[in-house]
Order: structure tokens, then C-alpha cells, then sequence
């Protein structure tokens, strides 16, 4: 009898059911739609992953493949190319693969299905539709098969992944011609935008949008509009990579009728990750996107513990006191505080803003009542952590907790 | 360049909706037919760019030719898509009033909807239109309920045509553009093409968008296509519950207006824009025209902006300076031209080519039916029906069934497997993509791009 199902086999779902099985929570099953889990860093060819997590640091690929050895070390089943279809009270979690069709009902849901890069069309760029537009997940995995990308590609975007972008790109022989942004600079650390420019010489250009794509049956040029001036220039390139603008992968998270937190898109989960539905708990990038994938595994360990203390408690579900982000604070996470005022993964809040600000004053207040106030530093997409040491003053029947900033 | 002797009793130009429900309908007859088509696939033109709804013709021009075929159209399509596996699925439609003056004209159009036969009408009240549709923008004053417009697949329609056509025995030339065409001493057309000369007997012009300049190349000139560009943008599948019936536009004069309607696939779709350009090829989409859009999605079904857009799309409509279809049959000569086929052409098409049959039957074309005929079952695309992941026995036969590779739409490997074989195979990701619905969806290709190229690559 499987006692939880752990969907999605990336790193914050199999460091969870390593987790579970080392607390002997009974049977564990990791489900994963794709062939191989593993997850995102499967096709992230290059080091860089492990440190937080396995005290050690190796490519992706061999990160991926450790955590499947571990998974079954561990004595977790793992199930690949299984998919889950549907959940309704009725008929429970329904698994699709090619044995068929199965029910499941087990006692706890562990929902890991990660993030995606919002495609070209969800961020509504016009133009033509020819080929050789992807996002940086497509461009690794056609890499990583050997199949052809492109000559000359237009990198969008200026986070960690679009320079793990660059580095694919170079490593298939496609030029970087530049790197846009819409941000008035690039969002990772100076070390990698410096190495990164410098080894393969491409111009970052900041404040500035894609404005239209042209190709008939191929990408020909791309308009870029500077926000700034609002002059347009067309770069010639064939491949457009769109990076980063991570959004969680949130449909079963729907189907399972969770409520969603409107900052993160993710369902909205409580310091020890139980989403608002009773035995059903998130972990790793489905609750935002996107963490480095060790930050991810963490989390996906953190929320075993509290799986393993429900199913050995008395199965109450108390509700949580959401947190409200005021702009240009974008989201916190986790989102909410459950009455036991646990701690969040590692011990601190990731909080994300909208806005870039050096030395950000940051307000934590519930029903008037200042928790908490300090600073931070913030940047769109890279975390802020914030201290949890406030979570304890939270009133559980209080109003939503609120966060702002004073600084723009 | 080689002339090919043996003469075709038709070759047919033009293989979108149109000219493939034409190959189809000859098809059903002792005729040697062929289909000629420039690009790679079948239905791969202004076909697969449609607003995919099933018209019933009730705001057609009463007395026009369009009318009558819609009217026609929706009746065999109805009873043809269940048959061979084409989502289809009668919602309804509302007439929605966003004024009083909007509300003002309702009368008129129940009268040409009577003019049209067609009679099922009802007006709602605001308050009953609030309810039918709880998620509807503020402002409504009411509406016209149309309970038998309906939304329809506009990728299969095409697809199952040519493959019936195919199985029958037509022949069918991809990537086959026509440069020329003359009409021969005693009778006849010869088709130029890059790959030779096609004789025929009976010439069938279903260009679509290049029908004018087919008919300009045999002497006439009573049309000119002005191509009218049309985007339109889907919403998420989680946007679908927003929504029960097509939404329409009280029509101002040059267009019908924005709609939003559900899609058989189970996304919402708000558009077309309107736009009248010089460039038959340009199916580019426009900031202008995407912000257009979204606006009218907020005003239609405010809550959709809450949700990603999933996909961009642009078609374009064979418009012409007339207000009806351009279907004239030149009885001596024994050509058919079948120009100017607007947005309606998806819903028309079986009459269209119905109408083309029996016209040419009366000119001259010996019709004489095939003792037996194909019967032919699409891969069904639609959310009506259990698609096969969903079909324990289709698993337990064939495991690639069980095998999902699109995740999003939810595209197993065994449909993949099956559209890149068979008669009327996928050639490309976008034959793929309106075969299966690969790529399709929310992630447009983020977890599964290179797997269904790696996919393609193989067959190629």
C-alpha cells in the first residue's frame, strides 16, 4: 500500500522520498512523466550543481543521475514516463503510462512538478512564427541530442539561466550576437556576466525589448526596441533562446483544487509546505520559479519532515495565515504561516521584487503590528532571504500578514 | 519540362479546405482526379488559421450563395465529423449587446436570421445572459442566443478530406506550385507546374488566396483577393471554465467584430482583428494588434488576463471586393472556379463541394459512383471523446498509447508514431502539430520540443 506519492522526479521530489524513507514513512512512489527523472538538470551540461545539498559539486547530468541512484538506494519506487491525468475525490490520483490506467489513494501528496520558462507567446512578442524560437530547456535537450540549433542566436533575458544559455550556445558552436533586457541590468552575479561577455564577446543590452520577430520559414532578424530612446534596430540572428520568466507548473495544482498564491503562481503552502488541500504538501520549484536545483532538493527534504510528523500525528489540516507582497515586492515563499510557527527550508523566507534596490527597508506587519523590519538587497530574479525568527508572532487568527518595502 | 500525356478528368488547385472536401467529393466517382497544392501539406495554408467555428449562416447575406452553403455545410458537417472522428460540439453562441443601440438592432438581424431559414433565435435578458455566462464583462444589455453555432476542429476537416480523396484513389502533388495555366485546342486545360504539365479535362480552382490570379491566368478578371489579416490569441486551458458559449459582436458593417469562444481543444480564443494587407504570404502577428486583442479580452472575459496566452495565430482571409463566395462555373470550357471563400469556408466546405460536383455533372462530367468507398477514422484530437491516453484497451494493445511525450496536450507516442505514417503523413513540426496537437500547448515545446524534432528527424 503506497503511503505517499511524491509527483515529479526532479531534485525537490527524490530528495523527498529520500527523506521519507530514511524517516520510514512506508512506501514511498516517486511518479515522473518523462523518460529518465532527473528533472531540469538533466540537460544542464555543466557544473555548478550539488553544493547545498550533496556537500560536493558535479554537472548536471551526473547530479540528476546521483539523486535516481539515491532515490532507489533508498528503497522509494520510482516510476518514469508515468504521468498523473487526473484527481478528483472520486477516483483519486489517476496515473497514466504504458501498463495503463491506475487509481491511486495514498495517505500524502507530495506535488513537485517544478517550473517552466514562459514560452515567446505567453510573453506575446509578435511577428512571424518561423522555427528556431525556444526557450533555454528546449535549446539544452536539442544540444544535449546533438541535433543542429542555429548560427547566430538573440539570448532574452539576464539571469542565471540565460548565461547557462550562453554556455550551451557556445558549446554547439552557435554565436551569442547579443543578450537582451527589459531590466536596466543583468540579474546574476557580476562574476559570470563579466566571464561570460568577455570569453564570448557579446553585448548586453540593457532596457531593451524584443519587438518583433521576422523569418518566413527560419528566424531572419529580430526588432529590438529601446525602451529608453524608443528606437528600433534589427539584429540578424536564427535562433531566438527566450530565457528565465519561470512560472510554476501549476495544472495539477489546479486540478487538485489548491489555491494558488496570486505573486508566486504556485499553490500557496505554509512554512512546513502543506498546500491549503488536507495531506497534500509542495515542494521545490512548483511553489515558485526558479531556485538553483540544490535549493530546490532542500526543500523537497524540508517538506518530508513535515509529511512524516502528519502521518504519524492526528491528521488535523489548520488552516494558515497567508502573506500578502505589496509592490514592488513581487512574492514571498513559502507564503503562509500555519499555527506551529515552523520554520521555512533552511530557516529563511526567499522574497522576490520587481523593482532593483540596493538597501531595501522591508516591514512585516499583521493586523497593524510591526513583526518585523530590516533591510534587504533585491533584485528581480534573484532571491532575497529574509529571517523567520517573526513566524513565532504571527497571530493564527489574525489577518493576512503583510510585507512592503519603503524604498523603490 | 515533361508534358504529361495521359489527361486527368480533374485536377483540382488548392489543397486547404475547399479544394480538399472538392478532391473528396470527385473522388467518390469514376474520375481520375488530382489535387495540386504549393506547399508541404494538406490544410497548411489559411485553412489551419480559422476562428474553427461552425456557422450556421444565420447573419449570412440573404439570397447569396454563401447563405445557402453555409446553411448546407453545417448540416453535412455535423453529420460528418462525428462519422470520421472531427471535434466538433454545438455550444451555442451569444449575440452579445454592449449598448442600447447594439440591443436596438437585434430585430433586424432575427429577421434576415428568418430570411436565412433559419429560426431557432431566442433574445435574453440581461439577467439571463448573466447567468449563462457568470464570468462575462460588465456592461452587457443583453443577447441573442444562437443554440446551433458551434466550434469545430479546422486542423482534421482538411486532413480526413484528402485522406478519404487519397484512399479513393486521387492523386495528390505536394509542394507543387502552379505557374501557369492554358486552356488546349478542343477541350481541356494543361497545369503548368515546376515538375511538369498536368492535362485535364475539368480544372478546379480552390487557390484560395492565389484564386484570383488562377483566374486571371485563364482570361477572366471579376475578382481580386485582398488578403485580411486576422490574429488571434489562446488562452490558457485553465482559462476554459470562464466560458460555456461563443461570445459574438453585434456586426458593425466590414466585420464581425472580436469574439471569444471556447476551442475544441479546450482553450478560449479571443480575436480575429481585421486588416486588410498587400502581402498573401504575411501571417505575421502585430503589437498593435496583440494589445488590441488583449483589451478585448478584458472587456469580453475580464478574468482572462489572469491567465498566459498560450498561443498567437494569424490567418488570412480570402477577402475579395463582393460580398459573396466567387464560385462560378464556366460550363463550356468546364472550369470551376471556387474564389473568395471567407472565414466560412471551413463550415461551407461539404456543400461547397457538393455544389461544385452537382454543377459539374450538369456541365458535362460523367458521374458515375464508385462501387465502394473508404471509410476513414481520424486520430481524434478534440476533449469531447477520451483521446487515447485515456483509453485503458488502446493501452493494453498498443503500450505507445500510455507513452505521454507532450505534456501539456497530453500527445502520447503512439499518436506521434501514427501521424508520421499512413497515407497523408506530417512532414514537418506543423504537420505534426495539426495532426496531433503536439506543441500545442502551455509550454509550447519547453519539455518536449526536441524529443517530437528527434521524433521527425527519424522518419525524414
Amino acid at each position: 500500500m503506497t503511503v505517499v506519492v511524491v509527483i515529479g522526479g526532479g531534485p525537490a521530489g527524490l530528495a523527498c522520498a529520500i527523506e521519507l524513507r530514511r524517516r520510514g514513512a512506508g512506501e514511498v512512489l516517486v511518479v515522473d512523466r518523462e523518460a529518465q527523472a532527473g528533472g531540469i538538470p538533466r540537460h544542464s551540461a555543466h557544473q555548478g550543481f550539488g553544493l547545498r545539498d550533496l556537500r560536493r559539486i558535479m554537472s548536471g547530468p551526473r547530479y540528476a543521475q546521483r539523486y535516481v541512484h539515491l532515490v532507489r538506494r533508498a528503497g522509494a519506487d520510482l516510476r518514469e514516463e508515468a504521468m498523473v491525468t487526473g484527481w478528483s475525490e472520486a477516483s483519486g490520483l489517476e496515473l497514466t503510462s504504458a501498463a495503463g490506467r491506475e487509481n491511486l489513494r495514498p495517505s500524502a501528496v507530495v506535488l513537485a512538478t517544478g517550473c517552466r520558462e514562459r514560452p515567446r507567446s505567453a510573453r506575446l512578442v509578435p511577428g512571424s512564427r518561423p522555427e528556431g524560437v525556444m526557450t533555454t530547456a528546449t535549446l539544452q535537450q536539442l544540444a544535449l541530442q546533438g541535433m543542429p540549433v542555429g548560427n547566430r542566436a538573440l539570448v532574452v533575458g539576464a539571469e542565471h539561466v540565460s548565461f547557462s544559455a550562453v554556455l550551451t550556445l557556445a558549446h554547439a558552436g552557435v554565436r551569442v550576437v547579443a543578450m537582451t533586457t527589459e531590466l536596466p541590468r543583468h540579474q546574476t552575479l557580476e562574476l559570470f556576466r563579466a566571464g561570460a561577455s568577455l570569453r564570448y564577446r557579446f553585448p548586453l543590452l540593457t532596457r531593451t525589448a524584443v519587438a518583433r520577430i521576422r523569418g518566413r520559414s527560419r528566424v531572419e532578424e529580430v526588432e529590438l526596441l529601446e525602451l529608453e530612446s524608443r528606437r528600433t534596430r534589427l539584429i540578424a540572428c536564427d535562433t531566438v533562446v527566450f530565457t528565465a520568466d519561470w512560472i510554476p507548473d501549476h495544472e495539477l495544482s489546479v486540478l487538485g483544487g489548491l489555491e494558488l498564491d496570486p505573486g508566486t503562481r504556485g499553490p500557496r503552502a505554509d512554512t512546513g509546505l502543506r498546500t491549503t488541500r488536507p495531506g497534500t504538501f509542495a515542494a521545490g520549484n512548483v511553489l515558485q520559479g526558479a531556485e538553483p536545483a540544490d535549493i530546490a532538493a532542500l526543500s523537497g527534504r524540508h517538506a518530508a519532515g513535515s509529511v512524516a510528523r502528519w502521518l504519524a500525528g492526528d491528521r488535523s489540516w489548520p488552516a494558515a495565515v497567508p502573506i500578502e507582497c505589496a509592490p514592488p515586492l513581487h512574492w514571498i515563499s513559502p507564503n503562509a504561516i500555519g499555527p506551529n510557527a515552523e520554520s521555512p527550508p533552511r530557516g529563511r523566507f526567499l522574497l522576490r521584487s520587481r523593482a532593483f534596490a540596493r538597501r531595501a527597508a522591508i516591514e512585516i506587519r499583521q493586523d497593524d503590528r510591526l513583526l518585523w523590519s530590516g533591510s534587504a538587497r533585491l533584485a528581480p530574479g534573484r532571491s532575497a532571504l529574509l529571517p523567520c525568527d517573526w513566524v513565532t508572532a504571527v497571530d493564527p487568527l489574525g489577518e493576512p500578514v503583510q510585507l512592503s518595502t519603503l524604498a523603490g | 519540362m515533361t508534358e504529361e500525356a495521359a489527361a486527368r478528368d480533374v485536377v483540382i488547385i488548392g489543397a486547404g479546405v475547399v479544394g480538399a472536401a472538392i478532391a473528396r467529393e470527385l473522388s467518390q466517382f469514376e474520375l481520375n482526379c488530382t489535387l495540386v497544392e504549393a506547399g508541404p501539406d494538406v490544410g497548411a495554408g489559411t485553412s489551419k488559421a480559422n476562428t474553427a467555428l461552425l456557422h450556421t449562416g444565420f447573419d449570412s447575406k440573404p439570397g447569396t450563395l454563401e447563405a445557402r452553403l453555409v446553411r448546407r455545410g453545417h448540416e453535412l458537417l455535423s453529420e460528418y465529423a462525428p462519422r470520421v472522428g472531427i471535434p466538433l460540439r454545438r455550444t451555442g453562441a451569444l449575440l452579445v449587446a454592449w449598448n442600447e443601440e447594439q440591443r436596438r438592432a437585434f430585430p433586424a438581424i432575427v429577421e434576415r436570421a428568418d430570411a436565412n431559414g433559419y429560426t431557432a433565435i431566442n433574445e435574453v435578458d440581461r439577467d439571463a445572459l448573466y447567468r449563462l455566462e457568470p464570468h462575462l464583462g460588465p456592461g452587457a444589455h443583453g443577447a441573442l442566443d444562437v443554440p446551433d453555432e458551434g466550434i469545430v476542429c479546422a486542423f482534421t476537416p482538411p486532413l480526413a478530406y484528402a485522406t478519404e480523396a487519397l484512399l479513393a484513389g486521387c492523386e495528390l502533388r505536394l509542394r507543387t506550385p502552379v505557374t501557369g495555366v492554358q486552356r488546349l485546342e478542343g477541350g481541356g486545360f494543361s497545369v503548368e507546374t515546376p515538375s511538369g504539365h498536368l492535362k485535364a479535362r475539368y480544372l478546379v480552382n480552390a487557390a484560395g488566396l492565389r484564386s484570383d490570379e488562377i483566374d486571371r491566368m485563364l482570361g477572366h478578371s471579376t475578382f481580386t483577393v485582398t488578403p485580411r489579416r486576422g490574429e488571434l490569441i489562446v488562452f490558457d486551458k485553465l482559462a476554459r471554465p470562464l466560458l460555456n458559449r461563443i461570445l459574438l459582436a453585434v456586426p458593425t458593417g466590414t466585420t464581425k467584430g472580436v469574439l471569444a469562444s471556447p476551442t475544441v481543444y479546450g482553450n478560449v480564443l479571443v480575436g480575429p482583428t481585421a486588416e486588410n494587407i498587400d502581402d498573401k504570404s504575411d501571417t505575421s502577428s502585430t503589437s498593435a494588434g496583440l494589445a488590441f486583442l488583449r483589451s478585448e479580452a478584458e472587456r469580453l472575459l475580464p478574468e482572462l488576463l489572469g491567465y498566459d496566452v498560450t498561443a498567437v495565430y494569424v490567418g488570412l482571409r480570402a477577402a475579395t471586393e463582393h460580398d459573396d463566395y466567387q464560385l462560378t462555373i464556366h460550363v463550356p470550357e468546364g472550369y470551376a472556379c471556387v474564389g473568395g471563400i471567407r472565414s466560412t469556408g471551413l463550415s461551407a466546405s461539404l456543400a461547397i463541394a457538393e455544389y461544385v460536383r452537382m454543377e459539374l455533372g450538369a456541365a458535362g462530367l460523367p458521374l458515375e459512383p464508385k462501387r465502394e468507398l473508404p471509410e476513414v477514422r481520424m486520430p481524434y484530437i478534440g476533449e469531447e471523446l477520451p483521446r487515447p491516453y485515456a483509453e485503458e484497451s488502446r493501452i493494453a494493445a498498443d503500450p505507445d498509447y500510455g507513452r505521454i511525450v507532450c505534456f501539456c496536450e497530453r500527445v502520447t507516442g503512439g499518436e506521434i508514431r501514427d501521424a508520421l505514417g499512413g497515407p497523408l503523413p506530417a512532414v514537418d513540426l506543423d504537420g505534426l502539430r495539426r495532426r496531433t496537437r503536439v506543441l500545442m500547448g502551455r509550454c509550447q515545446g519547453f519539455y518536449c520540443g526536441a524529443e517530437v524534432r528527434a521524433r521527425l528527424a527519424a522518419r525524414a
